[in-house]
This record gives structure tokens, C-alpha cells and sequence, in this order.
């Protein structure tokens, strides 16, 4: 057995284990952890195919970003979640026969393809053009899929603007600045000129 | 079996996928669980993308790939922030209680 055979099956068996471990667990954060495990091992099978721009965008965005994101929801909602494992047993039998259905056409699909493929002569990308994969990407992702790319970060700043608009909230009572009234403050705004007789003093308003 | 060939990554993805159908279909109480079996998803599709691109020597599937991505974060952060609102509305994420929009 080659080394690449080795680290695939080992690769594999990991990001299954942990997917299955994901939604079996019972504890959410759990979850988010082996979330974490998955992506990190999908990133290694990414690099065995060569495609290490994407097993390292992998790594970032998941392991970086999505998985502390889920962990500071999971962690600051203030639910109990035994009572929403609940009903796991109920949905077990319809759900593996879906599964089981899925998985045998998926695998169907996938042989049949793989068969397709191996007619032709396998051509490796990195070796065909002798450049490194994130080049090979570079090379096409800001000439020919500019559009794409820019959309792409459209896509992102309207999902950025979309969560801070669904979850700021105004509390009452909290003091804020307000530039514009602040500036446009006048002076009989904020003094007030009073006429005080001698030995008299000024009383206080209640 | 020794050489690792394009079939070996797609069952891997196969696995996958399934694997986060499932979990949607058992966890049904769960929003938390439903939107990591959501990520378990585009993840398998996102191996299937990179094992074609690579087995057919076409760099554009990792360019589809990166793009799966960018809409996996987006659509992440926009669901937390839904499920955060709609507890901070309920005080909790039953999914059985989202019907607020039912009419």
C-alpha cells in the first residue's frame, strides 16, 4: 500500500467518523468540534488531489471563521438542548431509508462516472501546465472569472450587512453619540442667563 | 484499491452527504445541528467539485469550488444571525415553535 493510499483511507475514515460523530453528538458544542475535525481532514483529502489553495481557503474559512462563529452561538444561547435531542429516535427509521437510498444512488452515480473517466488518459493539472495550484488559480480567477470573483465578494458584504442589520438592536436608555445634534447644539440650547438679586441666591428648580 | 482513483473521492463525498441529509432528517429540533448537517452538505459538494477538477486536469472546479465556499460562509453567518434574533424574540430554537410566519 502507497503512502497516498494510506493517508486517504486514514483522511476518509476520519471526516466520515467525525461527520456521523456531528450530528450524533449530544452535546453542541461537541458537534462544533467535530465539525472542525471534518473540514481539517476534508482539507488534507484536498491537498492529496492536489488543490492546496483550496485545502488552506479551507482551513481558514472553516476552521477560522464558520466553526467560531457556530461555537459563539452555541455557546451563548442559553438553551437545553437534552430537550431538543428529543425525538431523535422518531426520525431514525424514515431518515435511514432516505440515507440508505441516497447513498446508493450517489454510489451508483459515482461508479458509473469513475468508469466513464478511466476510458480516457488520466491528465495531471499541476504537472500539465508546471505551475502551483494557487497560480493555476490565479491565473484564471482574476482574467476570465472576474465577474464571478467580484460577485463573490458582493455576495459576502450583503450577507455581512444582512447579519449586523438582523441582530443590532438599540437598547433604551443607553447614551449614544449623535453628530449631527451635537454639532447643531446652539448656545441658548444649552445656557440659560439668570437675573439674580443680591442677597437673595437662586433657587433651585425641582 | 491501491491506487487511489476519482471513484475512491467521490464515495468519501457520497458519505458525506448523505451523512448531512441524515442529520437533518433525526435532528429535527435542533436549528444548530440542521445548519452544521447544511455545512456537512456543501462540504461533500465541494469534494466533488476539487476530485473532478483535479482527475480532469480543469482548474475551473476549484474556481466553482471557491465560490460554493463564499455562499457556505455567507449563508453561516446569516443563519446565525437569524437564530440568534429569533431566540433573543422566543427564547428558544424549537424548530417546532418557528411558525410566527405560518399566517
Amino acid at each position: 500500500m502507497t503512502l497516498a493510499a494510506i493517508a486517504f483511507y486514514a483522511l476518509a475514515a476520519i471526516a466520515i467518523a467525525s461527520a456521523f460523530a456531528v450530528i450524533a453528538a449530544r452535546n453542541p458544542v461537541h458537534s462544533v468540534l467535530f465539525l472542525i475535525l471534518t473540514f481539517f481532514s476534508a482539507a488534507g483529502l484536498f491537498v492529496l488531489m492536489g488543490a492546496e489553495f483550496l485545502a488552506m481557503l479551507l482551513v481558514v474559512v472553516y476552521v477560522g471563521a464558520v466553526a467560531v462563529l457556530f461555537l459563539f452561538v452555541v455557546m451563548m444561547l442559553d438553551v437545553d438542548f437534552v430537550e431538543l435531542k428529543q425525538g431523535f429516535l422518531n426520525y431514525l427509521p424514515i431518515g435511514a431509508l432516505v440515507a440508505v437510498a441516497l447513498f446508493a444512488e450517489l454510489g451508483l452515480v459515482a461508479s458509473a462516472a469513475a468508469q466513464a473517466e478511466a476510458a480516457r488518459p488520466a491528465i495531471a493539472l499541476n504537472e500539465q501546465a508546471a505551475v502551483t495550484n494557487a497560480e493555476a488559480i490565479g491565473r484564471v480567477l482574476y482574467t476570465q472569472h472576474l465577474l464571478l470573483f467580484q460577485l463573490a465578494g458582493l455576495v459576502l458584504l450583503v450577507a455581512m450587512i444582512g447579519a449586523i442589520v438582523l441582530t443590532l438592536r438599540h437598547r433604551p436608555g443607553v447614551k449614544r453619540q449623535d453628530v449631527a445634534r451635537q454639532v447643531g447644539r446652539r448656545r441658548a440650547q444649552g445656557v440659560e442667563l439668570k437675573d439674580v438679586r443680591p442677597g437673595q441666591g437662586l433657587r433651585e428648580r425641582v | 484499491m491501491m491506487t487511489i482513483g476519482l471513484e475512491h473521492y467521490l464515495f468519501v463525498a457520497a458519505a458525506l452527504f448523505t451523512i448531512g441529509v441524515f442529520g437533518i432528517f433525526v435532528n429535527r429540533k435542533n436549528v444548530i445541528i440542521i445548519l452544521m448537517s447544511i455545512e456537512l452538505v456543501l462540504l461533500s459538494v465541494n469534494i466533488n467539485l476539487v476530485a473532478f477538477s483535479s482527475f480532469l486536469g480543469d482548474i475551473e472546479g476549484q474556481i466553482f469550488a471557491m465560490m460554493v465556499l463564499t455562499v457556505a460562509a455567507a449563508e453561516a453567518a446569516v443563519g446565525l444571525a437569524i437564530l440568534v434574533t429569533y431566540f433573543r424574540n422566543r427564547g428558544g430554537i424549537a424548530v417546532e415553535d418557528i411558525n410566527l410566519m405560518k399566517g
